[in-house]
């Protein structure tokens, strides 16, 4: 007898530890975070410090790191909810779709550093004395730069719901609210999962500019990895600066391992796939789902919430549908009136804008305008030769990857790491390795850019080098073709469509990451170079409303109408003639 | 009838916007009922406005013009207890099978409880126990589409709706199903009252329904409207089974003769819109499948059974009928009373060789159908012999739907490469005709091979 219960009990002890050792961990987890933001919150609502001294030591990091990571994530969670909103309306209301999408695609050419005057004048002005103001402008930021694709992913989500399943969703009379949760929003997850990734990784790469700018007579520093860096480029501190940047590479790859590798194996069973396929694993989020302290959490509370809701939306649909066709009618002819109204005060707003706009940009000389010309003039070329450089080395070494699943593996890793690092942050080490050789910015910006871009173009080219089909390759042995005809007739129209997503990517990356590469605090001066990128970023510190505002015009109308000229037409032919169909 | 009337349709009619404000008709006037206690089959070809009909009876769509009347009153100011079962099965890949099926009871304001007893109650019923916690994915299309009449079936609808809904299983699965639903309405196991099936099999129609309404197109209307006297379990094998498929499959194939004359009646060309009518729609074969046809034809002794052909190619009506039907056009094949055969023309045609068939076919493509004809004239009228596909793509939708439009020209494309008439360029998206497809190949032809 006595022999049998250690045998009995023991699998059942073990079974019991591990989850228990794993729920302490959870509520440790949850007792940090409720300090960290407690602590923050106390930061915040204190007076305004405009100008933070920020320490170079390394001990001051993880502080630094940890409001960071804080403003980036209120960011991203601001992010995630508006660009919910924003598709949804801009998906179902037939008056505001075409303006409201128009609008997405302007606002995603126009660069971060642009909104920064206005956004933060406005922050300050609404919370002069707090902390808060200040934060909250960065945070807004940050926001700019993340939520424009997220909100574009959701849209075309929603836009593409299969007819019928939309018609399952309407015979089964589902309301609102459950067709939401659903359908909608399962249906856009993966989207928005891979542009949150992506959305993230934009966040990092402005992190510099969005934590320290001079604004016309101010100067705004808020403690952060950002600062720390730009701090220790200014000082020309070549230890702080390493320092700085291991943190941030382990933070990245932290929030890696512990987010999104969870939140891609989770979001896989949103794949609209009929058939099954090989999943994406997370230890974590095994740990998570088997968790009985999260499993109670959910049970107790969390269902019976979302029951309630649902249940609430549902009677309030059924009341509203056996109601009379007059009340409904009413009722749309109040939207369609406030439609009009919104339209109407929306149209005064903004024509009210543009005079003044035009009244500022008036007062400019032809000279100020013809060197805002130059400068479009030379980034441009600067974008083109980043986008050639990149693609002279990316296209042989990604068909070499992709045509080799061996090398695929070692160099696959590899490249995920080297291209997680924000170039930013490398770029002051790099601006002093430039420096020593006697080279200057103009050379620097460019390969800046280099740096920032040309993993979209290496990712996509190793996608589509790895989906060329094999019988194709076999074809081109059989007939032993040069290697000229091979690259011709195989490999280059195989890989075209994936090389044409990854320059459209690559050169709103280019533009954008021009702000920060051609303009430059670096040992207690600024260095900068030609070029439109320097215009805004010069403008921004000296307060010159006019130029800034003249330059992100000429950026953006310049970004939108090189994606109508050059990218769409491409787009299509690669959807075209270049689609290989098994 | 004894039977009293749920859903009725009352002079509907469907038209679909088009950019130059000239609405697309796909319905015309049509009245139908649909009684309580039937199995109600709608058959017809592609672009008879079948599925339309089903969406508007629902309410998922709204009829451009008539009533739509439940119970008498009209469809607008009522919440219907209808459900639909999908071809694509439309189920939600994220919710497991259980969770699928509960769907719309919660839409419904149910309690949890009652929710999972009567989901569960009737997965059993179609015999799916023990399958709650899987998802979509992990199902076969049987199983899956065994969910979707579960979902539809959970909420006992008054009247059930099934859009094609074996079409996308293999022929046994189909036929296990086809069986099962019988049994759960004969033996009067499910409430529900009346079954609506939209289908384009007339074998399933007449395997299951009491009452089969037949559809043509462009723009759909109702052609016949027939009983089903045959009494269950009925056998494919029987006489008065094949003559049923017989009497159907030649009401689809002459789609001007009055059907309840048709076997007296010889109807020289199956074309039902004319050779000389100013806007005909080219059927949607392609020269390779019409060719096959013809093989297989003259293998048979150049003529056959229409039906007969379908049933041993395993060929649904759809595929088949357009491959005739451009015979026909071409005058390769004569339709009479359900038999199609071979004529003189055709002959010569499948004894020709290649570049002699691309002559023949370009002859008779030029002779019987009349957009080959003006593509032809309309590039010939050009000083560079080229003209943008935008071009006839315009003069085609005033008569066409959009997809209809787009099938067109791909139709004529595919005749128009084969025949040597015309050829089209993907990149700039225009016809023209290259100086190979100058007349003087009809003269020495032996070094174009």
């Amino acid at each position: 007898m006595i022999s049998r219960i250690p045998r009995l009990a023991r699998p059942v002890l073990l079974r019991r530890t591990t989850p228990v050792l794993f729920d302490a961990l959870i509520f440790a987890a949850i007792l940090a975070a409720f300090y960290g933001l407690l602590a923050m919150a106390r930061y915040w609502v204190g007076a305004a410090i405009p100008v933070t001294d920020i320490s170079r030591s390394p001990w001051a990091l993880p502080r630094y790191a940890f409001y960071s990571v804080m403003r980036i994530a209120v960011a991203y969670v601001a992010s995630l909810f508006f660009a919910v909103a924003y598709g949804y309306i801009a998906a179902y209301n037939r008056l505001l779709q075409g303006f409201m999408v128009a609008v997405l695609d302007i606002l995603q050419s126009i660069p971060v550093l642009s909104f920064l005057p206005g956004v933060m004048l406005a922050m300050v002005a609404l919370f002069p004395q707090k902390q808060l103001g200040i934060e909250l402008g960065s945070i807004i930021l940050i926001f700019t730069g993340q939520v424009w694709n997220m909100a574009f992913s959701f849209y075309s989500s929603l836009r593409s719901i299969p007819r019928e399943l939309r018609e399952a969703a309407a015979i089964s009379r589902f309301s609102k609210w459950q067709r939401f949760l659903q359908l909608e929003l399962p249906f856009g997850a993966i989207g928005l999962v891979w542009n949150s990734i992506v959305s993230v990784a934009g966040g990092w790469f402005f992190l510099m500019a969005c934590e320290m700018f001079v604004l016309g007579n101010r100067d705004f520093r808020l403690p952060g990895l950002g600062s720390y860096l730009q701090i220790a480029a200014s000082a020309g501190d070549t230890r702080s600066m390493l320092w700085g940047l291991a943190t941030m590479i382990g933070v990245i790859i932290l929030i890696d391992q512990l987010i999104w590798g969870p939140v891609i194996a989770w979001s896989d069973k949103f794949k609209f796939e009929q058939v099954e396929g090989e999943a994406p694993r997370s230890a974590l989020l095994h740990i998570l789902r088997t968790s009985p302290a999260l499993e109670i959490l959910r049970r107790k509370t969390l269902a019976p919430i979302a029951e309630r809701l649902d249940l609430y939306f549902a009677k309030l649909a059924t009341a509203h549908t056996e109601h009379s066709v007059g009340a409904s009618r009413r009722k749309e002819l109040a939207a369609w009136i406030s439609a009009v109204v919104c339209v109407f005060i929306a149209i005064i707003a903004i024509v009210y804008c543009l005079i003044q706009a035009l009244a500022l940009l008036a007062h400019l000389h032809s000279a100020q305008i013809l060197g805002v010309l130059q400068a479009a003039g030379a980034t441009f070329l600067r974008v083109n030769s980043a986008l050639v450089i990149a693609s002279v080395w990316t296209i042989p070494a990604g068909v070499l990857i992709g045509f080799h699943p061996k090398l695929a593996r070692i160099a696959q890793p590899l490249t995920q790491i080297a291209a997680s690092v924000p170039a930013t942050a490398l770029f002051p080490v790099l601006l002093l390795g430039i420096v020593q050789i006697g080279g200057g910015l103009g050379v620097g910006s460019i390969l800046l850019m280099l740096l920032g871009t040309q993993w979209y173009i290496l990712f996509n080219v190793i996608a589509g080098a790895s989906a060329v089909p094999s019988d194709l390759k076999e074809v081109a042995d059989l007939f032993h073709f040069s290697s000229l005809d091979r690259w011709r007739t195989v490999i280059l129209p195989g890989i075209f469509p994936y090389l044409v997503t990854g320059l459209v990517t690559a050169s709103g990356g280019a533009w954008n990451a021009s702000i920060v590469a051609e303009y430059f605090h670096f040992k207690n001066q600024v260095m900068s170079t030609v070029g439109l990128g320097a215009q805004i970023s010069a403008a921004t510190d000296a307060g010159r409303f006019d130029i800034l505002l003249l330059a992100t015009v000429i950026m953006a109308a310049l970004v939108v109408s090189i994606n109508r000229l050059v990218w769409r037409p491409l787009y299509r032919l690669a959807e075209t003639k270049y689609r290989l169909e098994s | 009838m004894a039977h009293e009337a749920i859903v009725e349709a009352r002079n509907i009619e469907k038209f679909y916007d088009h950019p130059d404000n000239r609405p697309v008709q796909v319905i015309a006037p049509t009245t139908m009922t649909v009684y309580a206690g039937e199995i109600l089959a709608v058959l017809g070809p592609s672009g008879s406005g079948k599925s339309t009909l089903l969406r508007i009876l629902t309410g998922l769509s709204k009829a451009s013009a008539g009533q739509v009347l439940w119970h008498g009153k009209p469809i607008d100011n009522q919440s219907l207890n209808v459900s639909i079962v999908f071809q694509s099965f439309a189920l939600f890949p994220w919710l497991n099978v259980l969770e699928n099926v509960e769907a719309p009871l919660k839409a419904r304001a149910m309690d949890a409880i009652r929710r999972r007893k009567r989901s569960l109650k009737i997965l059993e019923t179609v015999g799916l126990d023990g399958f709650e916690a899987a998802y979509p994915k992990e199902l076969s299309g049987g199983m899956k589409q065994r969910v979707g009449f579960a979902r539809a079936l959970v909420i006992e609808p008054e009247v059930l709706f099934m859009d094609e809904p074996f079409s996308a299983l293999d022929v046994l699965t189909a036929e296990n199903l086809r069986g099962e639903l019988l049994d759960l309405w004969r033996s009067q196991s499910i409430p529900t009252r009346a079954i609506y099936m939209v289908t384009h099999n007339i074998e399933e129609a007449v395997l299951l329904a009491d009452r089969i309404v037949v559809l043509a197109k462009n723009p759909g209307r109702i052609r016949t409207d027939l009983r089903v006297p045959l009494p269950h379990p009925r056998d494919r094998k029987s006489a008065e089974f094949v003559q049923l498929v017989d009497h159907i499959y030649k009401v689809l194939t002459q789609p001007d003769a009055t059907p309840e004359l048709a076997p007296a009646v010889s109807v020289p060309q199956i074309t039902g819109d004319g050779k000389g009518a100013k806007f005909q729609m080219l059927p949607h074969a392609r020269p390779g499948g019409i060719n096959g046809m013809l093989e297989i034809l003259s293998d048979r002794g150049g003529h056959d059974d229409l039906y007969r052909l379908a049933e041993d190619l395993t060929f649904e009506i759809d595929d088949l009928l357009p491959i005739v039907e451009a015979a026909s056009l071409l005058g390769f094949v004569r339709v009479h009373e359900g038999d199609v055969e071979l004529t003189t023309a055709g002959r010569e045609y499948l004894e020709a060789d290649m570049a002699k068939r691309k002559r023949l076919f370009n002859k008779a493509a030029l002779e019987g159908a009349v957009l080959m004809r003006q593509i032809k004239r309309a590039l010939e009228s050009k000083s560079d012999r080229r003209l943008p596909a935008e071009f006839f793509h315009d003069t085609l939708d005033e008569h066409f739907s959009e997809e209809e439009t787009v099938r067109q020209i791909e139709t004529a494309i595919h005749w128009g490469r084969y025949a040597d008439l015309f050829d089209y360029d993907a990149g700039s998206d225009s016809f023209y005709i290259s100086e190979e497809n100058r007349p003087a190949i009809e003269d020495n032809d032996s070094i174009w091979v």
